[in-house]
């Protein structure tokens, strides 16, 4: 109890970290109420084409007179999610294989290993292309759990190196004469160890699952019903937006996914600070 | 000639302030002479050893004057040193076994060290060859990669290197610390050896273990949190020392011989204060059984017998 | 109590696992009741995996390690946690010991946990006192802290407390002073033999001959993973008879008398995996017969065994 306080308390201490779960929250929050605020149906022809923010149209509109705020919002709502799940599935199948991978060793670990590979020099990419193109109704849904399913081997192989170095500690060793079980050993001990390492996971699986996702988008493969800032920004690029000087549609998708990626990088090194108590102090 | 440090203040500059690591030390190093340099972890005698040698930040120098053979070293200047260091002032690092670059072999490494400090590789590797015959390591190490040596060959192999040019003041810093009793007593014999035959002048000797300071030391320093407690010839410092730290120090080392079920021995109580913002005076009062008003003045470090200094107030 | 039978550890190195280190060989030995064994070598001598493998922590290649009459690694389940109820170990870092992104008394909790998840708090709170006043530290000073904030002694007892707060018979001590500073180091060693005062067995593993000789009862001296000298302390002090102890004790730092000058003796280039005896490459009396042998450990007076062709 008392640690978890004094991490939470260290936590709202960290500058870095305060930067950076503002950032995200706000972004969160735009994700859940933007879209209330939104008057048209993003994929409608509403108004003028290639218009400039307005009053009327806050964000500006597109070449075919969308609305560029509708899009966005429903966009962030969409990518957030898509992030969120892709990246989590990947992050969970990585720390479940890395852990367990790492810290029992033996046959296991060598056919985990092999899976890990396996899975590693499958070209990522045209599995999705031929998966989706199997798939003729697409929902985000399917979509976040393909990329997650296909993200995780680098996470496990990294996780299972940090888990390798971590078994031979004698605070390790300490736990297991404790007699402590090997599942409490590796939640209690080795997890926690490396805290701060599986939330720089988290991270890249949660931009990779943003980027996977507009590459998708990109190529016609995203879901088939709804919209996503990938989907803006490779709209806008495909019709020269940047060319034209049509800045308000190029610019609100792309600052929005640098500024989330960023915001999460700038946490894992607060948090890095946080769960070192070492660093806490200088 | 040799060496003489005085008042020397060196502190470590840290984000919570000064680390007063070195208070005011003043010693000095005869001719020839092996001084021992003792105490425990943090008491600054590593950063002695460091700061005659290689004073980079956070290493901060504050004051005092460091003379060898009469002439002032500008520890203070990292560019000036340069004359001074591998020529005039050497040091075994300590963990010289792992301070050869891999990439060159040993003979290269030797002739890049010497070009860069004008000396001519061929003109020395008579003198080099003979010295690697002392050490009982084989010519044809030149011609191999550090990687190739065990940990006790490199070892030897660059305390042949530091001594080299024949410096007037040799720094062996925790040489012995990583290595078994027998390879210990080896490396030991050898810096003795060096002084005999005149390779080095005079020889800091930096080590916690006090047991190996008496096989080899002509004199024993002690320190106690960045100040000088003691410095005797070592038969006196260890028959009749005068600082209570020294005496409660070498009371509690065990020695072969010893046995707990016929002679307890006792530890110091307590620990050493944080350098950060030690207590004014004496840095030993807080574990001292002696201690007394007096002892919140800094104590100055006098001669109480021909070679024996005490910094104690009780000595004086 | 606790007793080694002829236990090896082989460690498989090397691309594909080809290549074969032998850490341990055929080590057999007892550690009896109240009594402190110190397990003396050098480094590579072999000495901490055997105290790790007591421990449980590897498995040997081959061999048994009995406990009260019981194979340790034929134990399943809850025998396991009895037997670390009564064997407990300290290591040589005490720093590393602890996880350093929780507080140090944490390896308390761990025990309340698993040991004693019925007793109630304020009767822990006293158990736990009564542990770390026994190793001479004050709980309001150290309970609370961080590792960093705490010396390597006062970390060393935390670990020692931790194993008196179960019923331990058998204490493995690994190193556990080389680290401390000469003015704490003898405290820690005082402690020890007061423990086995009260009745503890401990196997203590440490490289300095005076140490040993301090609190042990008995001395057993490793080479390269093999036992070349056992029996009671004292004898062995006094009367050395393997040439690698011999040369242990003639090259031990003291401060009572200097090292005799001899040649300046170092390793040589160590004679390739040989049949016979393991100090063969640097042993100054050896004979032929040395090479192609194995020397077994042979008593030679009671209670005292040495492993030598030419001393026994």
């Amino acid at each position: 109890m008392g640690a978890w306080y004094e991490l939470i308390y260290f936590a709202f201490r960290n500058v870095k970290l305060r930067i950076g779960l503002t950032i995200l929250l706000f972004f969160v929050l735009a994700a859940i109420f933007a879209p209330l605020f939104a008057r048209y149906d993003p994929n409608a022809y509403v108004g003028p084409a290639a218009h400039p923010p307005s009053p009327e149209h806050w964000f500006g509109t597109t070449t075919f007179g969308q609305d560029v705020y509708s899009q966005f919002a429903h966009g962030l709502r969409l990518t957030l999610i898509v992030g969120l799940l892709g990246g989590s599935i990947g992050t969970l199948i990585g720390i479940l294989i890395g852990l367990i991978s790492g810290y029992r060793g033996g046959l296991l670990d060598e056919i985990l290993n092999m899976i890990t590979n396996i899975v590693l020099i499958l070209p990522t990419l045209a599995i999705l292309i031929i998966i989706a193109a199997y798939l003729t109704v697409r929902g985000f849904l399917v979509q976040s759990v393909f990329i997650g399913l296909t993200a995780w081997p680098w996470a496990a192989r990294a996780i299972r190196a940090q888990t390798l170095s971590l078994r031979a500690r004698e605070f390790v060793d300490l736990a297991r004469m404790s007699g402590r079980s090997s599942m409490k050993i590796v939640l209690t001990e080795i997890a926690p160890s490396m805290m701060s390492y599986l939330f720089m996971v988290f991270i890249l699986q949660f931009g990779g699952a943003i980027l996977n996702a507009a590459t998708l988008d990109f190529i016609g493969l995203g879901p088939t019903q709804a919209f996503s800032l990938g989907l803006m920004m490779n709209n806008a690029v495909l019709w020269a937006a940047l060319e034209l000087g049509m800045w308000w549609w190029l610019i609100p998708p792309g600052a929005a996914i640098t500024a989330i990626v960023g915001a999460l990088y700038v946490m894992n090194v607060g948090l890095d600070e946080v769960f070192n108590p070492k660093l806490r102090e200088l | 000639m040799g060496l003489r440090v005085e008042n020397l203040r060196v502190y470590y500059r840290t984000l919570r302030g000064y680390v007063r690591a070195l208070e005011g030390v003043t010693f000095s190093v005869a001719d020839g002479e092996i001084m021992g340099l003792a105490g425990e972890s943090g008491c600054g005698k590593t950063t002695l050893g460091h700061s005659l040698i290689y004073l980079k930040p956070p290493m901060n120098y504050i004051e005092g004057q460091v003379f060898l053979d009469g002439q002032e070293v500008p520890i203070w200047d990292m560019k000036r040193m340069n004359e001074f260091r591998f020529r005039r002032i050497s040091v075994i690092p300590q963990y010289a076994m792992n301070a050869l670059n891999p990439t060159r072999k040993i003979g290269q490494l030797i002739a890049d060290l010497l070009a860069a400090h004008g000396v001519d590789f061929k003109e020395i590797l008579p003198e080099l060859k003979r010295r690697l015959d002392l050490v009982q390591l084989s010519h044809e190490v030149l011609n191999m990669y550090p990687i190739e040596l065990s940990g006790g060959m490199r070892q030897r192999a660059v305390m042949v290197i530091s001594t080299l040019l024949n410096p007037s003041l040799l720094i062996a810093d925790e040489i012995t610390s990583a290595l078994d009793v027998s390879t210990q007593k080896a490396v030991c014999e050898m810096i003795v050896e060096f002084r005999n035959r005149g390779f080095v002048r005079s020889t800091i000797f930096i080590t916690h273990d006090i047991s190996i300071l008496y096989q080899i030391a002509d004199t024993i320093a002690v320190m106690y949190a960045g100040q000088m407690a003691e410095k005797a010839p070592t038969e006196a410092i260890l028959r009749s020392p005068r600082h209570p730290y020294t005496r409660m120090l070498i009371a509690s080392l065990p020695q072969v011989g010893v046995r707990y079920r016929e002679e307890r021995l006792r530890g110091i109580p307590g620990a050493p204060p944080r350098l950060l913002d030690p207590p004014p005076g004496c840095r030993f009062q807080g574990r001292c059984p002696v201690a007394f008003e007096r002892c919140v003045e800094t104590p100055p470090f006098v001669e109480v017998e021909p070679g024996h200094f005490v910094a104690c107030w009780r000595e004086i | 109590m606790l007793a080694l039978e002829s236990v090896s550890k082989i460690y498989r190195v090397g691309v594909l696992g080809l290549g074969k280190l032998t850490a341990v060989s055929e080590v057999s030995f007892e550690i009896g009741e109240k009594e402190i064994v110190a397990l003396i070598g050098e480094s590579g001598s072999g000495k901490s995996t055997i105290g790790k493998m007591i421990l449980r922590l590897i498995p040997p290649t081959s061999g048994t390690i009995r406990f009260e009459g019981k194979d340790i690694f034929s134990l399943k389940g809850k025998a396991v946690k009895e037997y670390y109820r009564k064997v407990q170990g300290v290591f040589q870092d005490p720093f590393a010991s602890y996880n350093p992104i929780f507080k140090a008394d944490r390896i308390f909790t761990m025990i309340r946990e698993e040991f004693f998840p019925e007793i109630s708090r304020p009767q822990w709170e006293r158990k736990l006192e009564e542990a770390l006043r026994a190793v001479g530290l004050n709980p309001p000073d150290v309970l609370g802290k961080y590792p960093h904030q705490l010396s390597g002694g006062q970390l060393q007892r935390f670990l020692i407390a931790r194993a008196l707060l179960l019923d331990i018979r058998l204490l493995v001590a690994d190193e556990i002073i080389s680290m401390l500073d000469a003015s704490t180091r003898v405290d820690v060693l005082n402690l020890l033999a007061e423990l086995r005062d009260r009745g503890l067995s401990i196997l203590f593993i440490t490289h300095d001959l005076s140490l040993g000789h301090y609190i042990s009862d008995r001395s057993v001296v490793l080479y390269k993973g093999r036992i070349v000298e056992m029996g009671s302390t004292e004898r062995i002090y006094s009367r050395p008879l393997h040439p690698y102890t011999e040369m242990l004790m003639a090259s031990v730092p003291r401060i009572d008398q200097k090292w005799t000058h001899g040649e300046i003796r170092v390793e040589r280039n160590a004679v390739g995996p040989s049949l016979g005896c393991v100090y063969y490459g640097r042993c100054p009396i050896a004979q032929e017969i040395c090479a192609r042998r194995v020397p077994p450990l042979i008593e030679v007076e009671s209670g005292h065994q040495v492993a030598c062709h030419m001393r026994t």
